[in-house]
């Protein structure tokens, strides 16, 4: 699927921000700009492109691009790069901005002044916002705004980001028309490499004459940290934490998960009996109502997760996770960076691989991307709780919940699959690499409530456009395969079985007969292509059942225990471990890394991972009398 | 696993008797200044990097914490900023006392 791209550039100033990471660009963005805001791709990249209107006490308005945050105009990664091609006026699809916002951190006046004199350099309109004013004021550093501005020669305003007028000063610079106006030529003035050393020179010297050359320590942070990155005490919160995280993201998400279950069963009902039976009924019903529904039953867990994510990040927890995470991760060949990602793919993969973009290393993201989907994402689980269900007993063992520890254990083996994945690949691939960290520890704050509402709204709508998109097109897809060509005048067996996705199922199951898969279960690995949960319903399908939703999971039960054996169902559930039974994921590896080749080397391993662990698990228990 | 990582740069030589002091080796907890960041032939980019992130000659730094198992990553104080390096990249940057000044 490719992204048009418009080259249209709606009427309006653009002004950009510009900044360090961490110098609270966003949120002074978030603060200008509201919650009028539109998120999307730059053109090519898959890199979040943030732009919103501000609209100034005089009525008029500016389109406020939020550029990714930089240390230097020498891109390290692809985010920073953006920056650079934008600033340039080089970037696909984007107007160069007329303005600069030069965001910079009020407490890190040495590393921000650099970037602004680079800035500067590049011939654009410019204004400083010196933001966390506040901070800076309460460390005893004494800023003077019109000082600093004579000094650099651009107009400097204080901002506090996360106060509600912190930003005042700032729209009133923003209306006054001579800071609008191109100063010298438009071209851009290429800096050569190892002209570095004048600009830190001078931002030296500029601090020096305002009396802001002093080094306060952050005794606060300091303090957490002390705890935080313990070395024994901070694994051991880190582990509590996520720990806490998975409970809150399985049991608050039940609530909402039945409502959304009932709402798409009660929808589909209404719609069905308005509708006369048929294929339109059959499509609108079961293919796009109970199709999409199951997908954004997930939406509850995707979004208590990513509110946990938001939380930890804001507050400036994130990073050093990753720190006491990094020598794990290293022993594989990835660094500490990867933790997000693959936290996230505990929910999803999709947000998950969404999430490598942060991450510099073109082979640890790629690495990464590959090794998300082992991770247990939400959609496996109604899988997992079926056959568990019908065929674990419930019984304690060692005082532990016998079919808790399986469920545990299917965790596991998909963590552990990753990181053998990721061990061999460093082995093969990363020989002698020492990949950079550089990552910076942020001081710590309070999460702003606004920001996480903001981020978490972005994210429901990410994920909810997928849903309407993708997903939807491959419910389409999947829901014509299993209902075309129809059975034959007087067919007894269920209409399924006459399909092409029947017909794929009987060809599949000749292969997959090795790892104990009969025929209904070959059958239902097609349409389980769109999404793993799907499965269940179309075992349903299979096994003729009428009933939906949850009701397939119970009637289906007491059937599949009764005719299925121990190695079949543990069969099943090793190959869910491993099997990319999920089009979007692999729809969305392939926007990510530019092309169907990463997407179907991904698929391509899983596959052979999946049947390698299902004819072993098979195999096994079958000596083991489990047949 | 990576005893290796702990790479010495490739440096012009040094005068013997001067035996250069380096982030990845000082103690925790005390100051230290930038004296300079040593390129690293292998990775041309980190000498740049590591400047810009603040690593400039003059820079106060300090080592606050070292990750385990084997003190690798280690988390830096550079100016106002706190930044988790790799031991090789602290390697990169020759530091001298602060001459008995606090932080």
């Amino acid at each position: 699927m490719t992204e048009a791209v418009i080259h249209l550039h709606p009427p309006g100033r653009l002004a950009a921000l510009v900044g360090n990471p961490n110098a609270g660009k966003t949120a002074l963005f978030n603060r200008l700009t509201g919650s009028n805001q539109k998120v999307a791709n730059y053109a090519g990249v898959t890199i979040e492109r943030k732009e919103g209107k501000l609209a100034l006490p005089s009525g008029k308005t500016v389109r406020v691009l939020d550029l990714p945050g930089t240390y230097s105009l020498h891109p390290r990664s692809p985010d920073e790069r953006i920056t650079c091609d934008v600033l340039q006026g080089t970037a696909r699809g984007e107007k160069r901005p007329d303005l600069v916002v030069c965001v910079v951190d009020a407490t890190n006046l040495r590393r921000s002044l650099r970037l602004v004199l680079g800035i500067k350099r590049m011939g654009l309109p410019c204004v400083v916002a010196l933001n966390m004013a506040d901070l800076a004021e309460s460390r005893g550093m004494r800023l003077d705004p019109d000082a600093l501005a004579s000094e650099l020669g651009v107009p400097v305003v204080s901002t506090v980001a996360v106060q509600g007028d912190g930003d005042a000063a700032l729209r009133a610079l923003l209306e006054r028309p001579e800071i609008w106006q191109p100063t010298t030529t438009l071209m851009p003035v290429p800096q050569p490499p190892g002209d570095e050393l004048p600009d830190h020179e001078r931002v030296r010297q500029i601090l020096e004459r305002l009396g802001l050359d002093v080094v306060a320590p952050h005794l606060a942070s300091d303090r957490i940290d002390r705890v935080v990155l313990h070395p024994v005490i901070g694994p051991v919160l880190l582990a509590v934490l996520l720990f806490l995280v998975f409970q809150a993201v399985f049991a608050w998400a039940e609530a909402p998960k039945g409502w959304i279950e009932s709402a798409t069963a009660w929808l589909g009902n209404q719609v069905g009996a308005l509708l006369p039976e048929g294929y339109l009924r059959s499509f609108i019903t079961d293919g796009l109502i109970a199709g999409v529904g199951g997908v954004i039953v997930f939406l509850p867990q995707v979004l208590i997760l990513f509110f946990f994510i938001l939380v930890l990040e804001e507050s400036g927890y994130l990073p050093r996770a990753a720190f006491l995470l990094d020598r794990i991760m290293g022993g594989v060949g990835l660094s500490g960076r990867s933790f997000i990602p693959l936290l996230s793919s505990f929910a999803c993969a999709i947000p998950g691989i969404m999430a490598t973009r942060t991450i510099a290393n073109p082979r640890d993201r790629l690495v990464t991307i590959m090794i998300a989907p082992m991770m247990t994402c939400s959609a496996r689980l109604p899988v997992y709780a079926l056959l568990i269900g019908a065929f674990i007993p419930n019984r304690k063992l060692a005082g532990f919940e016998l079919q808790g520890l399986v469920l545990f254990a299917l965790y596991l083996a998909g963590i552990l699959g990753s990181l053998a994945v990721a061990w061999i690949l460093k082995r093969t691939t990363a020989r002698g690499l020492v990949r950079p960290l550089m990552m910076e520890l942020p001081t710590y704050h309070w999460p702003h409530l606004r920001s996480v509402a903001l981020g978490l709204w972005q994210r429901a709508e990410i994920f909810m456009r997928r849903v309407g998109t993708i997903i939807l097109v491959l419910t389409i897809a999947l829901w014509f395969l299993a209902s075309f060509p129809t059975p034959p005048e007087g067919a007894t067996r269920p209409a399924i079985e006459y399909s092409i996705a029947g017909m794929l199922g009987h060809g599949l199951s000749l292969l997959l007969a090795p790892i104990g898969f009969n025929w209904q279960i070959s059958i239902a690995l097609v349409p389980g292509l769109a999404a793993r949960e799907v499965a269940v319903s179309a075992l349903g399908t299979v096994y003729a059942l009428s009933a939906t939703g949850e009701g397939t999971a119970e009637a289906l039960s007491p059937i599949i225990a009764h005719s299925w054996s121990l190695a079949t169902a543990l069969s099943l559930l090793a190959w869910y471990v491993f099997a990319p039974q999920c089009m979007a994921t692999l729809a969305t590896v392939k926007r990510e890394t530019g092309g169907w080749k990463w997407a179907l080397v991904m698929a391509g391993y899983l596959f052979a991972l999946a049947y390698l662990a299902s004819f072993v698990t098979y195999r096994v228990a079958l000596a083991l009398g489990w047949g | 696993m990576r005893r290796d990582t702990f790479s010495t740069p490739e440096l012009p030589p040094v005068r013997a008797a001067t035996r250069r002091l380096c982030l990845d080796g000082v103690p925790l907890g005390q100051p230290f200044v930038v004296q300079r960041v040593l390129p690293d032939a292998n990775v041309p980019e980190r000498a740049r990097q590591l400047e810009e992130i603040g690593f400039n000659p003059g820079e106060q730094v300090m080592v606050m914490t070292r990750g385990i198992p084997g003190g690798d990553p280690l988390v830096v104080r550079v100016g106002q900023s706190t930044f988790a390096l790799r031991g090789a990249e602290a390697a990169c940057i020759q530091v001298e006392g602060t001459g008995g000044r606090a932080a």
